[in-house]
């Protein structure tokens, strides 16, 4: 029997090519993604032409906030439709065939699709990243290459793992909340400028109560090198990309008891 | 005899209505998700505001409110097409449309209609009370203002439903799904006022965006309502919507004809 890892390629591959039957709506798709989250850096362009700065912060370190955390969420925004489905898995009843299988469950689901089209987002997060590292005087220590590395892939994984939040509450509820996304879309959204710019509420939420903050704004001040205006220090910022990580894991084990919980609805 | 001339339209209109009505699960979904939403539109630009001293053309009070009424009004934006009709194109049931007694375009606008206006309604009311009340949405500039803003609300209901058929249109071009939407609908997003306030875009665009519709669909209206485009100047954002009203409703109903004549039924 395949390994996880050849399994999932298998399924990737799947994914990919029933993708590629429409070729024309996946290209419309794409350039749709890369065209709705463009409009919204045109926006923030435009309101800083207007203002000039935000606070103290730059159009360039806006910009770099805003396209990695776009990379680390289309990362995830690729792998995580699965558990979008999860409502109408259990509602029809076809969860049990995958529990029926000796593999596991969230493996399974990351396996449903690989969605090929939020290459858009992509593309226009990472072209704003680059962009933004030609104005920024970043001293990329090997200590800084690592801690940005390590920022992107504990920020997918974070919000992987606000995913399998929203699919473990559809062993509840039957079916999907649309309510979470204000945590996902509405995370993202919020985290395209400094969390230092939110009201104490606001931010405290993000940081305390789900650990966005710790993927999206402190790791990216040690990156950035510049002080925090809320006053952590560098040991934190280092140290924050792994608050996201515990989060994801943390969803597992929450994953594993919705899964006790669960009862087939039977039709 | 007039009332048997629109009774299929209206009836469709009140079917679809309460079918879209149904759906009060995603309604409460919607609503937080835009609370949310406009907070964080809120709090960015409050922070904006914090940066300069310099004259803005639109001061932080009205910009609040324009947010508000935006995340309030949703719904109106032509976002995407008529989803039952890309099913009807996908198994061929469209030819069942085309075979009605009716004026397929004023049919097709009658759904379109509703499928704008029951879920805008559903979230629109609880919202602005709660913006209103909680979170420093300001109530109309006076009672004149009012009135146009109704108005105005009217024409850009009519000027997003023409939009929306012409999306619903093109699917008969496209088997593979929302194609032509998926690339126009971020446009007109930008281009209403959605993202940010058509004010605070650069001088140099300003006579575009005056130009183009959309802005009849959020940004003149909303204006209206705090009172930043004066009553004296209402009539000139009614005249925009009226002009446009009419060439997309023509267009949309001249592509329609093509759409029709070439169209091909997928069997099955």
């Amino acid at each position: 029997m395949a390994n996880p890892l050849a399994l999932y390629t298998h399924y990737v591959s799947i994914s990919l090519r029933s993708q590629m039957q429409y070729r024309v709506s996946f290209i419309l798709g794409t350039m749709g993604q890369l065209l709705g989250t463009a409009v919204e850096f045109i926006g923030i362009l435009a309101l800083f032409d207007r203002f000039g700065s935000l606070s103290q912060w730059s159009l360039a370190e806006v910009a770099f906030f805003y396209g990695l955390v776009n990379v680390a969420f289309a990362v995830t925004d690729m792998l995580s439709r699965g558990f979008d489905h999860v409502g109408d898995l259990v509602r029809t009843g076809e969860f049990d065939r995958m529990l029926l299988r000796p593999r596991s469950t969230v493996l399974q689901l990351i396996g449903q699709e690989f969605t090929l089209k939020r290459f858009g987002r992509f593309f226009q997060g990472g072209g704003v990243l680059l962009w933004s590292t030609l104005y920024l005087d970043i001293a990329w220590s090997p200590a800084v290459v690592a801690l940005t590395a390590v920022t992107v892939i504990c920020g997918a994984c974070f919000f992987l793992g606000l995913f399998i939040n929203i699919g473990t509450l559809s062993f509840w509820t039957t079916e999907t909340l649309e309510l979470m996304n204000v945590l996902t879309y509405g995370g993202i959204e919020a985290s395209k400028y400094p969390l230092a710019i939110y009201r104490t509420w606001f931010r405290r939420f993000f940081t305390m109560v789900i650990p966005m903050g710790c993927v999206t704004y402190f790791p990216i001040l040690a990156i950035l090198g510049r002080p925090d205006p809320l006053g952590t220090s560098l040991a934190f910022q280092y140290t924050a990309p792994f608050f996201g990580l515990l989060y994801f894991v943390l969803s597992l084990f929450i994953w594993r008891l919705g899964l006790r919980h669960y009862r087939s609805t039977g039709s | 005899m007039i009332q048997s001339f629109v009774l299929p339209y209206t009836a469709v209109l009140s079917a679809r209505f309460r079918m879209i009505l149904q759906y009060r699960a995603a309604a409460i979904a919607g609503f937080v998700t835009q609370i949310g939403w406009g907070a964080i539109r809120v709090m960015a630009m409050e922070a904006f505001y914090r940066s300069t001293n310099a004259p803005q053309p639109m001061n932080l009070e009205d910009v609040v409110t324009y947010v508000w009424l935006g995340q309030a009004l949703l719904g109106l934006l032509p976002w995407n097409p008529d989803t039952e009709v890309r099913t009807m194109v996908r198994s061929g049931t469209v030819a069942y449309e085309l075979v009605r007694p009716v004026n397929l375009y004023a049919y097709w606008f009658s759904r379109s209609l509703a499928f704008r206006i029951a879920p805008t309604l559903m979230r629109s009311i609880p919202l602005a009370l709660l913006a209103l009340l909680f979170f420093g949405m300001q109530p109309p500039a006076s009672p004149e203002a009012l009135v146009v803003w109704l108005a105005a609300t009217l024409g850009a209901v009519l000027l997003s439903t023409a939009l929306t058929v012409i999306l619903t249109i093109t699917l008969m071009w496209t088997i593979s799904g929302e194609g032509v939407a998926l690339l126009v609908s971020p446009v007109i997003y930008i281009l209403a006022g959605m993202v940010i306030p058509l004010p605070l875009f650069p001088d140099w665009a300003q006579f575009a965006l005056e130009i183009l519709p959309f802005r009849g669909i959020c940004d003149a209206p909303f204006r209206l309502y705090m009172g930043h485009i004066p009553i004296t100047e209402a009539w000139t954002v009614l005249l925009h919507q009226l002009i446009w009203i009419i060439v997309l409703v023509a267009f949309g109903a001249w592509l329609l004809s093509k759409a029709t004549r070439r169209l091909v039924i997928q069997g099955g």
